[in-house]
């Protein structure tokens, strides 16, 4: 393989890492404090893929006003699954929250074939992002250059949020501890609602650099990413931003190099993020980042 | 004394009587004097559903693990029996963009014998997943078995010499009595109930409860949550042999991971831990995905096209109703409870508005 083709590989591996770890983030703050798979989230990218088809196809808006579009639509309808499905369950088995999770995952799954048909739509064509650039001989498009630097400025602006902010102060005191958290005056409900604007606003930002790259639009496109960005949190330590953006760094990274390196495996490619899940709950089940849990009783 | 064992036997014949009543229906049935291929492949498939809702609330009912790899272990089950029951002179025409591979090419096997092995063969590699998974806090292994139905299908599309990749098989010999289907599901059943009722059952349903006060009376967690889970493995195995043998043409595309959560659907509607509860669901759920039908078919009422039903309408209602169900309905139609002529009688009471003490002291009429 020559230089030019690893380097090419390399580049690619770091930005499907990068969108990884923008969807990783979502699922790992939502673990963090809820202690749910947030089995949606996939479909939450998918739904904002989908509206930016709408927003600059259907009403031809300009890409940048498109985006932000997006972004606050995305917000929305995150925060609305939030509160209509998972806040009546706050007090119910855990067992019940994930499967009302699942409800919402597969209803968004069939709401997306039923209004928009199982086939596939052309993701619109943003000519900043699409355009190729060329780097000491390896050719790449654009948005494969600024997925990571965008992903890594908004990692910055998750952990100031979580670290430096009063309410990032009260994400961290209720995913230590749920109830003592609330006894202490945190408005729990406020709380988990910003955690799924910050995990939609991200997914939202994942959807349309995916688009980018890959210029079609499915109603199960989400399924793939949603399971392996969740693996890609539990590698990164789940409930640690940091490490969920790591995780998807390294599962992205090993994807694209199972491509290069050993092309038979090619149709295997999805099925590394499992393997990845399996060693990681031997070896390390806290994950690289995490902190070690212990139940109480 | 007198009323009440007069009672006990007006229950125990009556439940003959249904027991009776519902073997002449099948046989009835299965003989062609009533219904038709439509009702009996409802019914078949129903049975079919049965096996593996059932194994999967006992697995994500009775023990509390969150398991989602049932269409995967259906898979698994389905092109066993697909692989070694279809008669080896046809499998040339079967295979014929890639030859099947000279290790299985030749073995035919019984209809039952390659049910068992697919079972079998499902448990497995349930327990090779659950070895990793279920050491730790089993939160991990609703991704880890919703990740390995969909390896398994990337598996058997990419295996084609044996699985025939995305053509799948056909002309599996198919089911020549109902017999089959609902024979396996009342064995199958059986054994589950008597599982729940035997000592690895009470140890399950602790599980559930608390893992931590479970542990602590001395019971192996690891062990019987790999026992339940791998037990749930083969029973959604031999669903999936079952599946392949009614429908006589698997392929890979079948076992879309949507496929559980039909069966997650099931077990929510009649009950996380109820096997009548179950088995009701079961039925229900699979003449609903049928007759709602009518929902994916264009619908003109007065000469008016309404425009919401087409193609795709039925799976929203579906998904949609999941969601209720959770939301607002828990405990499905029987909670943790099972089927018993207490609940009936119960039921009887409430509709005729008697007060319940009046109706015991007049005994005997149900």
């Amino acid at each position: 393989m020559s230089f030019e083709t690893f380097m090419q590989q390399l580049a690619n591996g770091i930005s499907i890492g990068s969108l990884y770890a923008l969807i990783a983030i979502g699922y790992t703050m939502v673990y963090g404090i809820l202690r749910l798979i947030n089995f949606a989230h996939g479909d939450i990218f998918m739904m904002a893929a989908y509206f930016m088809v709408f927003s600059m196809i259907n009403f031809s808006l300009p890409w940048y006003i498109a985006i932000v579009l997006v972004i606050i639509s995305t917000v929305i309808l995150g925060v609305v699954i939030e509160r209509i499905a998972y806040k009546p369950l706050r007090d119910a088995p855990r067992m019940s929250i994930m499967i009302s999770a699942i409800g919402v995952s597969f209803f968004l799954e069939n709401l997306a074939t039923y209004l928009f048909t199982g086939v596939p739509k052309g993701f619109p064509d943003i000519p900043f992002l699409t355009q190729a650039a060329n780097i000491g001989g390896i050719s790449l498009s654009v948005a494969t250059i600024v997925t990571p630097i965008i992903t890594i400025i908004l990692l910055l602006c998750v952990l100031f949020i979580t670290n430096k902010t009063k309410i990032g102060m009260a994400m961290r005191a209720v995913s230590k501890d749920y109830e003592t958290a609330r006894l202490m005056g945190i408005k729990i409900n406020r709380v988990i609602s910003t955690t799924f604007v910050i995990g939609s606003a991200l997914a939202a930002v994942g959807a349309v650099l995916w688009g980018a790259k890959y210029p079609s639009v499915m109603p199960l496109m989400g399924v793939m990413p949603g399971l392996k960005c969740f693996v890609a949190a539990v590698l990164g330590g789940i409930g640690n931003t940091t490490g969920a953006v790591i995780g998807g760094f390294i599962l992205g990274m090993g994807e694209m190099m199972i491509v290069a390196f050993l092309p038979l495996l090619t149709g295997y490619r999805d099925a590394f993020a499992f393997i990845v899940l399996i060693i990681v709950l031997i070896v390390k089940p806290t994950g690289l980042l995490g902190e070690k849990v212990t139940d109480k009783v | 004394m007198m009323i009440n064992n007069n009672r006990k036997l007006m229950r125990r014949s009556l439940t003959v009587l249904i027991i009776i009543a519902f073997a002449s229906i099948i046989i009835l049935l299965d003989t062609k004097t009533i219904g038709d291929n439509y009702v009996r492949r409802i019914l078949n498939l129903g049975a079919i559903y049965a096996i593996v809702s059932v194994s999967m609330n006992l697995v994500n009912g009775f023990t509390g693990l969150f398991s989602l790899g049932q269409a995967g272990f259906m898979a698994i089950g389905a092109f066993t029996v697909a692989v070694f029951t279809v008669p080896v002179e046809l499998r040339e025409a079967i295979f014929y963009i890639v030859p099947q591979n000279p290790l299985v090419a030749n073995i035919e096997l019984p209809f039952f014998v390659a049910l068992i092995l697919g079972g079998l063969l499902a448990a497995l590699v349930s327990i090779l997943i659950g070895m990793p998974v279920l050491r730790l806090k089993s939160d991990y292994l609703a991704i880890a078995t919703l990740g390995f139905s969909e390896i398994i299908r990337i598996i058997f599309t990419n295996m084609k010499t044996i699985t025939n990749g995305a053509l799948g098989i056909n002309r599996i010999p198919g089911i020549p009595t109902m017999w089959i289907t609902f024979g396996v599901a009342i064995v199958s059943i059986i054994f589950i109930v008597l599982l729940i009722n035997s000592s690895y059952g009470r140890a399950f349903k602790a599980i559930r409860e608390d893992d931590i006060a479970a542990e602590a009376m001395g019971i192996n967690l690891f062990k019987h949550k790999v026992i339940s889970f791998a037990i749930g493995a083969f029973f959604a195995g031999i669903g999936g042999g079952l599946l392949a043998s009614l429908l006589g043409t698997v392929d890979p595309k079948q076992f879309y991971f949507t496929m559980t959560y039909n069966f997650l659907l099931i077990i929510v509607l009649g009950g996380m831990g109820s096997v009548s509860g179950t088995i009701i669901g079961s039925f229900v759920v699979t003449a609903g995905l049928e007759y709602l039908r009518i929902f994916d078919e264009p619908l003109t009422v007065l000469g008016v096209n309404i425009p919401i039903f087409r193609a795709g309408f039925r799976m929203v209602i579906f998904s949609f109703l999941l969601m209720i169900l959770v939301l607002f309905f828990r405990q499905g139609i029987m909670g943790q409870k099972e089927l018993s002529w207490d609940m009936i009688e119960g039921w009887f009471k409430r509709r005729k508005g008697l007060p319940k003490k009046g109706k015991v002291d007049k005994g005997g009429t149900i």
